[in-house]
């Protein structure tokens, strides 16, 4: 949606930018241009002073509310979908819509990007058809996008692997000569916050850092690996941790799509200019379970949910877009009644998935095949047909 | 399509069974919508509001409040049409009188959730070891007796091996369910229950479970079963030294057979190959005239303290392994990275051919023994080893062994060290000769040693002499005795 480029970052201290203090809040220290009731906030100083503003028309600022309620609402049917046993799992990103869609949108065409199986928002924003992970965890195929097209890696179920592939692929993109200008190549590698204690995205920090690979590590602290709080996982702020391998971190208010958007296209920009790595944290909130087999109500309590409720995403863009009146209600209704829709496509699409036929498991493991395979495929095959009834 | 559709409980999370119903948020003859929250489902994993899969009026509930209901028999008939007249016969043929009755297969699934306590925690009540099921993410499903959700046809993974084995029709379409056979108690019967360890242990004795009666709570399976019924064959047959292959000899048309490495052969594998890839075994052979010997061990049988010991002539090699022992304590060591550790007492580990494989229990502080301690104590070895009771404490600290590899009538070997010792001796069968005996040839009683020594510790000096006393000994058991002790 964004034309040009109304994010715009630079490193003067002039006009006095706001930075979040904790001293001053209680809260962390992060890069936020709006805030949750909706206040609009002309430019944040980032930890090494890179002061990070952002420059919407009105209908991009209307498109990323677009984007904001559609993938939640998409997220919701397919949470939905689970519960009705039409899905076998499924990892909600209620919560962090925005830190998806801002980052998803700072992308450049020419950018790759390397997501968890949380990203739905980020797989929107690339133009990627939503029923695609649907499939995947449908069970009746791969996931199905063409990561080449669409610049989109496959989803990643390891925890922290896909850092690895990003920072090879960015090292490639370095060494074929790509970066260097505005048309650069730049690579985003999404993770959680617990997997910053996997030993892999340590060992990315360390390669992109000393190969200065062309790449962003996005970190959506959303506050939890599974079960397991934030304060087991680290002893200082994530994005502290760039420091010691060699790179810029900055924290943004993850809950906030201006800031993510702010933040994600000045990290980005540096890596296509040839600057580099930089680590974003953004710090929000997973407002659902882990995944639909988790039930967080175990580990968590009510009143920090609502205490997050409180930053909600979507409703500081809606008080935002109300307030400035850049939109009236028959905007929010219109939208609305677009998300509705889509999600009933959906469903429908989902419903409609044919079950493959259990042998074609076999078909792509290997472009050419193997003749273990082979064997493997005749084996299941006459397993298969020894059932009654079976079509097999 | 009929306009009542059955909502099935679906698996909330990965491979789940069952779910309890905490509440219904909705009654018969309410209208619902798409995705509106219509039931709390408790699971092992979550309590979760489960969405309306389609929009209409509740026809009827199948299942209370508090009902522990199967993944996949139906919980609750939604009419997606309800202001088109009334409700014609289903395409099933039900009457739609019938409801709010679903078929007796669903209602049969239906069991009363176990009380608590039923089981002890960490049984597992599935026929299936562990009956767990292995998750993607989140956490497995709780320790509760496991109820597998039935195959299609209910044919276990293993008929796929026998595919002439009898099936069962696909279940008819759904909302019929396969009935589990249930009994009083709500278990699946011919369930074993047995604590992972004690199913690990059973597995890699050969015991099968399911012949055992349980001596623990609930009739559980104990360790002290499993061992029990491992070792009463062996006991039985005491003199049987059964090769796998001997024993199963059932090929198939491949003419090949496939025996699953496990248990002792492959704690064997392991030690052997550990040991011939990081010491440098070198191996030396003397033969021995051990004519002598044999007689001077005839004359011991004859001693009326001795009439009731067993005395063989691998007596007389750890006899003499011992004395050699005494005089070349540098055979007796470890190699230990930075250090040897030489040792003063004697593990003497002796191999042994079990049922279920190669095992060397040992002999503590053997050299402290007198000779008729010493046939008392390789005695109640071999015994406990035939029995196959052979504790783990017996088989660990060895220092040296001897291989008697002359009971299966072969002359010698080159053994391979037990992993932490640095000298073994192989002892090979005792036959009449032709040997040179003072002068002329005679037939006289001889037999081969095979020493295996560790290279890094053990110089082909040490090594040769520490093998050559032990032939001494074996060639004049009086004079060697009388020369070194």
């Amino acid at each position: 949606m964004a034309k040009g480029d109304p994010g715009a970052a630079t490193r003067s201290k002039r006009a006095a930018p706001r930075t979040k203090r904790a001293a001053a809040t209680g809260e962390p220290e992060l890069v936020q241009l709006l805030t949750p009731e909706g206040e609009r906030i002309e430019s944040a100083l980032g930890p090494d002073g890179t002061e990070y503003r952002v420059d919407f028309t009105d209908e991009e600022y209307r498109g990323l509310y677009r984007d904001l309620v559609l993938v939640r609402k998409l997220d919701a049917e397919a949470t939905a979908l689970q519960r009705q046993g039409e899905l076998g799992l499924w990892a909600s990103l209620l919560g962090q819509e925005a830190a998806q869609v801002g980052s998803g949108r700072a992308l450049r065409t020419q950018d790759m990007a390397f997501p968890t199986y949380r990203e739905h928002g980020v797989l929107y924003c690339r133009g990627i058809d939503p029923i695609m992970p649907l499939g995947l965890f449908r069970g009746v195929d791969q996931g199905g996008w063409d990561p080449n097209e669409f610049k989109f890696n496959m989803y990643t179920i390891v925890i922290g692997a896909q850092t690895l592939h990003a920072t090879g692929y960015a090292m490639g993109v370095a060494m074929d000569g790509k970066t260097g200008s505005d048309e650069g190549e730049a690579v985003i590698a999404y993770f959680g916050d617990g997997a910053t204690s996997q030993g892999d995205v340590n060992e990315s920090f360390v390669w992109a850092s000393v190969f200065n690979a062309p790449l962003v590590f996005f970190c959506q602290n959303n506050q939890y690996a599974i079960s397991e709080p934030l304060e087991r996982q680290t002893r200082v702020p994530l994005y502290q941790r760039a420091g010691g391998f060699g790179f810029p971190g900055v924290r943004v208010d993850g809950n906030d799509v201006l800031a993510s958007y702010a933040v994600t296209r000045h990290a980005l920009d540096n890596a296509r200019h040839g600057q580099g790595p930089s680590l974003i944290e953004a710090y929000t909130y997973r407002m659902g379970a882990h995944t639909t087999s988790d039930d967080p109500t175990r580990y968590r309590i009510a009143s920090e949910v609502e205490a997050w409720q409180a930053k909600d995403p979507i409703a500081r863009m809606k008080a935002f877009l109300t307030k400035q009146q850049i939109v009236d209600d028959s905007f929010f209704a219109e939208v609305d009644e677009q998300a509705r829709a889509e999600s009933v496509h959906l469903r429908e699409r989902v419903l409609a998935m044919p079950d493959p036929e259990p042998v074609t498991m076999f078909d792509h493991v290997y472009p050419n095949g193997s003749p273990e395979l082979d064997e493997q495929r005749a084996q299941f095959t006459k397993y298969l047909e020894s059932f009654e009834g079976s079509a097999h | 399509m009929s306009r009542i559709k059955e909502f099935n409980l679906p698996d909330l999370g990965e491979g789940l069974t069952e779910g309890e119903i905490l509440a219904w948020l909705v009654k018969v003859g309410d209208d619902i919508e798409l995705n509106q929250p219509i039931v709390e489902v408790e699971t092992a994993k979550a309590a979760v509001e489960i969405p309306a899969k389609w929009a209409g009026r509740v026809q009827a509930i199948f299942h209370p409040e508090g009902a522990t209901v199967e993944v996949g028999s139906p919980i609750i008939a939604i009419d997606t049409d309800p202001n088109a007249g009334p409700i014609e016969p289903s395409t099933t043929g039900a009457p739609a009188a019938d409801l709010p009755t679903p078929s007796a297969a669903s209602l049969a699934a239906v069991e009363v959730a176990p009380e608590e306590g039923m089981v002890e925690p960490g049984l597992i009540g599935g026929v299936a070891p562990g009956g767990r099921t292995a998750v993607l993410v989140g956490y497995g499903p709780r320790n509760a007796p496991a109820k597998r959700r039935p195959r299609k046809g209910g044919v276990p993974a293993q008929a796929a091996a026998a595919p002439a084995a009898p099936v069962q029709p696909a279940p008819a379409p759904a909302p019929v369910v396969p009935v589990p056979a249930a009994n009083g108690n709500g278990r699946t019967t011919g369930a074993v229950l047995a604590k992972p360890p004690v199913r690990k242990l059973a597995k890699d004795l050969g015991v099968d479970l399911a012949t055992l009666t349980g001596s623990g709570p609930l009739g559980s399976i104990t360790r002290e079963d499993v061992q029990r019924a491992a070792a009463a064959p062996a006991a039985a047959e005491p003199l049987t030294v059964a090769a796998p292959a001997t024993a199963a000899a059932s090929f198939g048309a491949d003419r090949e057979q496939r025996i699953p490495v496990k248990g002792v052969r492959k704690l064997t594998a392991e030690n052997m190959a550990r040991s011939a890839f990081t010491a440098p075994h070198v191996t030396e052979f003397l033969t021995v005239d051990v004519t002598r010997a044999m007689k001077a061990l005839d004359r011991l049988r004859e001693r009326r303290e001795w009439r009731d010991v067993r005395v063989s002539p691998l007596l007389l090699v750890a006899k003499a392994v011992l004395l050699a022992v005494k005089r070349h304590p540098m055979v007796n060591s470890t190699w230990a990275g930075e250090e040897i550790v030489v040792k003063d007492y004697v593990n003497l580990g002796i191999a042994a051919a079990t049922e279920r494989g190669l095992i060397v229990p040992n002999i503590k502080d053997a050299g402290r023994l007198s000779l008729r301690e010493l046939a008392d104590a390789m005695t109640a070895l071999v015994q406990t080893a035939k029995a196959g009771k052979t504790s783990p404490a017996d088989m660990s600290g060895g220092t040296l062994t001897i291989t008697n590899v002359g009971v299966f009538g072969v002359d010698t070997g080159t053994p391979i060290l037990p992993p932490g010792e640095s000298a073994i001796l192989a002892f090979g069968a005792v036959r009449e000769q032709p040997w040179v005996h003072k002068g002329k040839v005679k037939p006289r009683l001889v037999t081969t040693l095979g020493l295996s020594f560790d290279h890094r510790i053990i110089d082909g000096e040490l090594g040769s002499k520490f093998l050559r006393d032990i032939g001494d000994f074996l060639a004049d058991p009086e004079a060697a005795l009388l020369a070194w002790t």
